[in-house]
């Protein structure tokens, strides 16, 4: 390319010496240097082929000096050889990143005021935090809902980000169930110990998929049914499959831990108290697809689960368990983390990959597929840490004890994520088939005045339904046909003295915050719907030729946004006026 | 990209509200739909530009797909079964262009013009008693004397990106800023053109779509009411700056040259410039 033009303005040395230690971090990371040099040297029509350390690179400008400076930028833009307006065009996508000097000194203190939030009075801890002298920043779902009102302090001058809550001990509230599968090692091994992982099971499935071979692998997770976690419920031995047969180019396995569904928090605690689990089942998917490298993308608000991952990974490759011969496998295989910096959009698996390579979390238009055209543009296998999970069991149980549990079309067990309103909040195993009702009494019953008026399922992007759901099957099959769906695994439970009203224009306000902005029908009808929601709250009413223009912009949306934000963008607003739930005739 | 099969070609056979049409393997839907004669709306698509596939308003059913489909970008496959009339398709249509009116000023984007009246795309009806509608609303920015940058006409087609970028220029001068409907076209941290790495090739003038790039001369004409297009006269001719041999529009009104041009299908140019010819 060109020579660059840069600006007069120079980096400062904090911030050129925080970027300079990001990157040497980088090039020493056992996927990301040979990575690196594949796509430096291989000829690929790409413009910069160090782009991809744009996102480290912008993470350590904004925690050296709480902001991305332009100094900071034409640094970053002449070391990374990106051009300076595509690299502030990047930076400004995230919300983590700040494009003007801070008007304050310190941390800034992010809280969450989505729905979970929302009802445990967000305000009250903002009001706290800020009377202490912390500069608040609202903002959306923080991945905490089980502790609402929740708060993610993001540091600066070199400070780390942290998360107060962690500090706390933590609890699972089945803890001790001997019917769990998916948690039974959680808060029972030691999260930072691979011996104690070991001691429980660990590793056990990867030297048998190592037994089996890759063909037998792909066998065992078709047979299960197992399906995606991350919300679109896409078989994962269809997945698998797709990868393995491509051949002749570099592939890759991506962990898809950006978790920011509102509502949602399953991830989070995975990877903080079995992260091990996360590590091997990646392993297992580059042995059964072929693919060599893994990447962990993890959104920026999780700090301790980023570290649990990354302790995890080391320890793994100390021992052998990743590397050129992950496990006496034969099969090379390690994993790289990447931070995200706040953007549920990145959580899209095409928005994913981009945001990794240092462009914009733009979605892709699909077809092409990530299984043939993902990772730089490359073969790629992209799944959800809970999907990944399963396969443990997949593996060292057989395909048929593991459908012994769940249903016929819905084999195997499923994480839900309790909040709002219930007796216990917190994350829950049980097999797919139980009903909403028992599901609500395991986790304590209806909270506030105990009359349960709406349960959120799947969250933001999901729908509502009312207390005469409560017989419904929480299955794929069953919540398809009722009209909602498990999504994410979001159960968010609201008695009667919620006003539903200021919980739905959140949830339209949400996608308006989030809309990347790519495409006309998500970039203005999120704005669109929720101006009209906000004018309905204003008057109290909804009159019939509005409630007709939300459903005629739900139509476009729908039909023909490029992804799944504006596909779902006005699904839980139009699940609430079906319901009753907020105004709905003029008053 | 378009055009119809070659005796060389593989050709592919798809079906268009119900007519076959044969193209060469590869082509898009939208250049099938040029072959069958069927005029379709486009936006952020140009002949010399990839497609970003961003706009939706060309977006047509395809037999077997949930969602509608942009035909801008989908290639077609052979036994593909499309239809560009249905009321899904029309709905679609209208009310991309209807978001597109009722956020951003589209007098100057007359391509849209007739099809917001043939899919009856009403902008105004989005505000309602004291209901205010977001709109971008921003003062022109004037740099220089080459060309004016007018955001609040802007689609974020993402032409001029590409014109500036990967496509043409490769100067990279501006980009996508911001997120959702803050999102704008922006050099980094909006410094102005002269303190960018813009060399005022004008490329992203000649490919914006509504008006939002502007050459100083066009721009001071309107703000007169002076601009006149139908008393202005074309000259093809070729730039003699330098030996590459660039086709050049010349658009003269009242003896002076208020624009200069090339043509979108000229093999040198593929409808590029650079600033001796455009501006010299
Ligand atoms: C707006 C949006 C956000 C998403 N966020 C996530 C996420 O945070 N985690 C996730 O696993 N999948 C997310 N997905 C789904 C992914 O695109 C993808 O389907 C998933 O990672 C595939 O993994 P699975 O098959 O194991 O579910 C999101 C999708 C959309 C449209
Ligand atoms: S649907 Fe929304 S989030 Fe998805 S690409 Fe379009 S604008 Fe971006
Ligand atoms: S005039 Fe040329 S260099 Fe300047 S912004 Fe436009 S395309 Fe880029
Ligand atoms: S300025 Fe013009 S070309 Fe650029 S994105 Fe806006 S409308 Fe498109
Ligand atoms: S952390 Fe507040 S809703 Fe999830
Ligand atoms: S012209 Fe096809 S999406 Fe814009």
């Amino acid at each position: 390319m060109t020579d660059l033009f840069l600006g007069a303005d120079r980096a400062s040395e904090s911030e050129a010496a925080a970027v300079d230690e990001a990157l040497r971090s980088r090039d020493v990371d056992p996927v990301v240097r040979p990575e690196t040099e594949r796509l430096y040297t291989s000829g690929r029509a790409r413009r910069a082929e160090r782009r991809h350390y744009l996102l480290p690179a912008l993470h350590a400008l904004q925690n050296a000096a709480g902001w991305i400076s332009p100094g900071g930028i034409n640094y970053v833009a002449e070391v990374l050889g990106v051009p300076p307006a595509e690299a502030f065009g990047v930076a400004s996508f995230y919300d983590l990143f700040r494009t003007e000097p801070p008007d304050h000194d310190g941390d800034t203190f992010h809280v969450c005021v989505d729905a979970a939030c929302q009802i445990a009075g967000y305000d009250d801890l903002a009001a706290s935090v800020r009377a202490s002298g912390g500069h608040v920043h609202l903002g959306p779902c923080l991945g905490q809902c089980e502790r609402a009102p929740a708060l993610f302090v993001q540091g600066v001058g070199g400070r780390p980000d942290y998360v107060p809550a962690d500090a706390e001990p933590f609890e699972l509230p089945q803890a001790g169930d001997p019917s769990l599968r998916l948690l039974r090692r959680i808060g029972v091994a030691d999260a930072t110990s691979l011996e104690s992982y070991m001691a429980h099971g660990g590793y056990q499935a990867l030297r048998r998929a190592g037994e089996m071979g890759a063909e037998a692998v792909l066998e065992a997770v078709a047979a299960s049914g197992l399906s995606g976690r991350g919300g679109a419920a896409f078989p994962t031995g269809v997945k698998w499959r797709a990868v393995a047969s491509e051949s002749g180019r570099p592939k890759h396995v991506v962990a898809n831990c950006d978790e920011s569904e509102p509502g949602t928090f399953k991830d989070r605690i995975v990877m903080e108290h079995d992260p091990f689990a996360v590590i091997e089942t990646m392993t297992i998917a580059g042995l059964a697809t072929g693919a060599r490298n893994g990447w962990i993308y993890i959104r920026g608000e999780y700090p301790l689960a980023t570290a649990r991952l990354q302790g995890a990974i080391d320890a793994a490759r100390a021992a052998g368990l990743l590397g050129d011969d992950a496990a006496g496998t034969g099969h090379g295989f390690d994993i790289a983390i990447w931070r995200g910096a706040g953007a549920y959009i990145c959580g899209e698996e095409t928005a994913l990959f981009n945001s990794l390579e240092g462009f914009r979390g733009e979605p892709r238009n699909k077809p092409p597929f990530p299984t043939t055209h993902g990772l730089f543009g490359e073969p790629t296998a992209i799944n959800n840490p809970e999907t990944l999970l399963n396969v443990l069991d997949v593996i060292t149980e057989g395909p048929d004890a593991y459908r012994s549990r769940g249903t016929e079309r819905s084999p195997g067990t499923k994480l839900l994520c309790l909040s709002g309103k219930v007796g216990r909040p917190g994350l829950y195993e049980v097999p797919f088939g139980t009903t909403l009702g028992d599901l609500l009494e395991l986790a304590g019953g209806v909270a506030g005045n105990g009359e349960l008026q709406a349960v959120l399922m799947g969250g933001a992007a999901g729908s509502f339904v009312g207390p005469d759901s409560l017989d419904l099957p929480l299955t794929l099959e069953d919540t398809r046909a009722a009209g909602t769906t498990l999504g994410s695994g979001v159960v968010m439970a609201f008695d009667t003295s919620v006003d539903m009203t200021d919980v739905v224009v959140r949830i339209a306000e949400f996608f308006r915050d989030e809309s990347c902005g790519q495409c006309v029908p998500c970039r203005v009808g999120a704005v669109r719907q929720h101006e009209t929601l906000v004018q309905m709250q204003r008057k109290g009413s909804l009159s019939p030729a509005r409630r007709a223009l939300i459903d005629e912009m739900a139509e476009v949306m729908v039909d023909a946004s490029i992804c799944g934000l504006g596909h779902t963008a006005a699904s839980a607003v139009r699940s609430a006026l079906d319901l009753g739930l907020i105004a709905s005739a003029p008053a | 990209m378009t055009g119809a099969a070659t005796v060389t070609e593989t050709a592919v056979t798809i079906t268009i509200d119900g007519q076959p049409v044969e193209v060469a393997e590869g082509s898009t839907i939208h250049a099938a739909c040029v072959e069958a004669g069927i005029d379709t709306p486009t936006l952020c698509w140009a002949e010399n530009l990839t497609p970003v596939n961003v706009c939706r308003v060309c977006v047509v059913e395809l037999e077997g797909s949930r969602a509608l489909v942009p035909s801008c970008s989908r290639p077609a496959e052979d036994g593909m079964v499309v239809q560009t009339d249905t009321p899904r398709v029309r709905h679609s249509r209208r009310m991309v262009l209807e978001f597109l009116g009722s956020g951003v000023d589209l007098s100057q984007a007359e391509d849209l013009h007739h099809w917001m009246d043939a899919y009856g795309a009403d902008p105004d009806r989005y505000g309602d008693e004291g209901h205010s509608v977001e709109r971008v609303d921003e003062p022109v920015k004037i740099q220089d004397e080459l060309y004016i940058r007018d955001y609040s006409k802007c689609v974020l087609c993402y032409k001029c990106v590409e014109a500036c970028g990967d496509d043409a220029q490769h100067t990279f001068a501006i980009a996508v800023a911001g997120r959702g409907f803050d999102a704008r076209i922006s050099t980094e941290f909006d410094v102005t053109l002269p303190d960018s790495a813009c060399v005022y090739c004008g490329n992203c003038v000649g490919v914006c779509p509504t008006g939002a790039l502007q050459f100083k001369t066009e721009y001071d004409l309107r703000e007169v009411g002076e601009w006149r297009p139908e008393d202005q006269s074309v000259t093809r001719t070729v730039c003699s700056y330098c030996g590459v041999g660039c086709n050049l529009d010349l658009h003269v009104q009242d003896e002076r040259i208020v624009k200069v041009t090339s043509p979108s299908d000229h093999s040198v140019t593929s409808g590029h410039l650079c600033i001796k010819g455009r501006f010299g």
